[in-house]
């Protein structure tokens, strides 16, 4: 592991220990259900009900507005067929065409099943118009959903002012904060966020948890139908360790925030600007000021991004691109593609997100690493060598 | 991560042949940067002996591009044009142990250049350039795929599936607008290698399409046609054919099971029968009942 340097975090990210220690004893001695009428049983129930108070203090809710979810997509799942559910008659929802596949390709799912969906379309620094939010908004408009922050650039919507405007029509507010959670202060006391979906992995916590913030008073029908388990709004057996795991990871988030807003933005921001002097043609990717603490993406021109990932990889450097070879799909990013950003820069654009676990040290070896790396490869490249 | 094989590593990492020869005698130029790859080959070729002495590349693109401009300079080098121009797709993945079929995409771009190349030494226009020959009719319009290039790939590497046409040349990676399309392709093409196929095992060496067939050829490609097109779209309505006999442009048969003394049989034979066989042997028949 001491080789490996990485700057992946938005991926995933590598589960604290003492988050490990937390969840361990319900992995061996406390396995008993918390369902159960016997003591064995309420001691694993009162871990449960404390990960959910350590859940909703990160998120500034009461611990009655958590529901723990197998994953942030789970959540974001739940959360906009929820809606639809509880709005028979309307058909219509509106997101924003650089969301997570958790919110897009559940959007053109919907499609196929009759629904219409309106894709706000982004600015260069990854910003939807608050008029064109408010024009998308119809009689019939069930949901709105909204991501926090960019997972690919790390782009911060201001979702409080979109908010206001969904809330005035009186139409449910869905946002997908799981890159958000941890990194950046939330309060849902303040907030006119109806539904919050947030996932585990990218905090510290295991794979395999998330959770869902439902507002109180807000209607919502299950998505798992089953047992009485979450009060009824979520079918199946608690997986106890990972909730246990989601909790303590919380807790040490919010003991954090400030290191995270300050030491790890500041490493971030040297990263950031040493990349763009290293190499020409090199450029950001992303609100230049309302941005995620740990993320930077930024583009090199004339080069691919997997030639840049593997030679990077050669260094035990972990980062990923937006590239077309990368994304599984032949068409470079999405998010990028939705900027405006033009295609020979979204092909050779790479994303280094950071977490409290990274050090300076890092930072001067990829400073150190890029340079070489780029230029090899537009040595290689017919493009970009005329100026 | 991909799988990618060593040999694939190492052209990646330690590339070949990398760069412009100023003197080229030919230069192939593919792709473009939208799609996300694309190449430049330059060749340098003993026009008394016409072999390829040097070999040089640049691309822009991912560790399987790379390395499969690298392999194919290595593979050009030494050899006549005549030999060259032989080389496939095939031979470049081949060379490199495998690439993931993902992949395959990048050594058809490979093939691509040095067709390219070839054409520019002869002083034509490479036919992946629009306007130069009927099959620059583009398929896939989001990475501007011709039909003469998806056509070109099904046959050198005998794909069938539309998957497989997407890894190879990315058509039908985008919008999934002509997915339709290409699937009339694909088939379209094996239809015609089968029917060569037929010709070449009937009739050894000679795969001269427009010449009249002889008796045996027909009596052969008709009784494939009835197997392989006629006989699967009958049964899907419960019916069933059998060839009976074929007396030169005449083929009789007897139908069966549901086709047997329906109504519609007559219009059956002269509009499905008929043109599937016309269609698959590429000459004109007769079709005729008989009893069974």
């Amino acid at each position: 592991m001491s080789d490996i340097i990485y700057m992946d975090n938005n991926a995933t990210t590598q589960v604290a220990p003492e988050v490990v220690e937390a969840m361990l004893p319900f992995l061996s001695d406390n396995y008993g259900n918390p369902s159960s009428m016997y003591s064995f049983g309420g001691q694993v129930g009162g871990a449960v009900v404390n990960a959910r108070e350590q859940v909703a203090d990160l998120l500034g809710a009461s611990s009655d507005e958590i529901l723990f979810t197998s994953c942030g997509t789970e959540s974001d799942n739940t959360a906009i067929r929820s809606a639809l559910r509880v709005n028979p008659g309307k058909r219509h929802i509106v997101t924003t065409r650089v969301e997570h596949p958790a919110v897009l390709s559940l959007s053109k799912n919907l499609e196929k099943e009759g629904y219409v969906v309106t894709y706000l379309s982004v600015d260069s620094r990854g910003w939807f118009d608050m008029d064109e939010l408010r024009h998308a908004i119809r009689e019939d408009t069930a949901v709105v959903s909204i991501m926090m922050a960019n997972n690919e650039t790390g782009t911060i919507f201001p979702v409080e002012e979109a908010g206001a405007i969904v809330k005035e029509r009186g139409v449910l507010f869905h946002v997908d904060a799981v890159q958000a959670v941890g990194k950046i202060p939330l309060d849902m006391s303040k907030s006119n966020i109806d539904m919050l979906a947030m996932s585990g992995h990218k905090l510290h916590a295991p794979k395999g948890v998330g959770a869902l913030y439902i507002r109180k008073g807000i209607p919502f029908r299950s998505f798992l139908i089953g047992g009485h388990q979450e009060r009824n709004r979520r079918g199946g057996t608690e997986n106890v360790p990972s909730i246990v795991a989601l909790g303590a990871a919380c807790e040490l988030a919010k003991g954090n925030i400030h290191h995270e807003n300050t030491v790890v933005r500041a490493m971030r921001d040297r990263l950031e600007q040493g990349l763009l002097s290293s190499a020409p043609d090199a450029r950001l990717n992303g609100h230049p000021l309302h941005r995620l603490p740990n993320t930077t993406n930024i583009s090199f021109e004339y080069v691919e991004g997997e030639a840049i990932l593997l030679l990077l990889n050669q260094f035990g450097i972990c980062a990923s691109s937006g590239s077309a070879c990368t994304s599984g799909s032949l068409e470079p990013s999405h998010v990028l593609r939705a900027m405006g950003v033009p295609y020979t820069a979204a092909h050779g654009s790479i994303r280094f997100s950071l977490s409290r676990y990274n050090n300076d040290d890092e930072v001067d070896l990829i400073l150190e690493k890029i340079p070489p790396v780029i230029q090899r490869l537009r040595e290689i490249s017919p493009f970009g060598r005329t100026k | 991560m991909w799988d990618y094989t060593p040999k694939v590593m190492d052209h990646f990492l330690n590339p070949r042949n990398v760069g412009e020869l100023e003197d080229a005698d030919a230069i192939g130029e593919v792709g473009n940067i939208t799609c996300g790859d694309a190449m430049k080959l330059f060749l340098k070729i003993d026009k008394a002996t016409e072999t390829v002495t040097d070999a040089r590349f640049q691309t822009f693109g991912c560790a399987s591009a790379i390395a499969s401009a690298s392999a194919l300079t290595e593979l050009v080098k030494g050899r006549t044009l005549a030999e060259a121009e032989k080389l496939t797709n095939q031979h470049i993945a081949e060379f490199l142990g495998e690439l993931p079929e993902e992949k395959m995409h990048c050594s058809v771009m490979g093939k691509e250049a040095l067709d390219a190349a070839f054409a520019n030494y002869r002083g034509e226009e490479y036919e992946g350039d629009d306007h130069a020959h009927d099959d620059t009719e583009i398929v896939c319009t989001c990475f501007g795929v011709t039909r003469g290039k998806i056509e070109n790939v099904v046959r050198d590497n005998n794909l069938s599936t539309l998957e497989q046409v997407t890894h190879f040349t990315k058509a039908g990676g985008g919008c999934e607008g002509c997915h339709e399309n290409i699937r009339e392709v694909i088939d379209e093409v094996r239809k015609a290698m089968a029917r060569e196929a037929t010709l070449r095992t009937a009739d050894q060496g000679t795969t001269e399409e427009k010449r009249p067939l002889t008796n045996i050829q027909r009596m052969q490609l008709v009784s494939q046609a009835i197997e392989r097109e006629v006989r699967p779209a009958l049964q899907k309505d419960g019916g069933d054919i059998d060839l009976v006999d074929i007396d030169g442009k005449k083929v009789y048969v007897a139908l069966l099971g549901a086709c047997h003394g329906c109504r519609a049989a007559g219009f059956t034979l002269k509009s499905l029968v008929e043109t599937k066989i016309t269609d698959f042997i590429g000459e004109e028949v007769e079709v005729i009942e008989v009893e069974a």
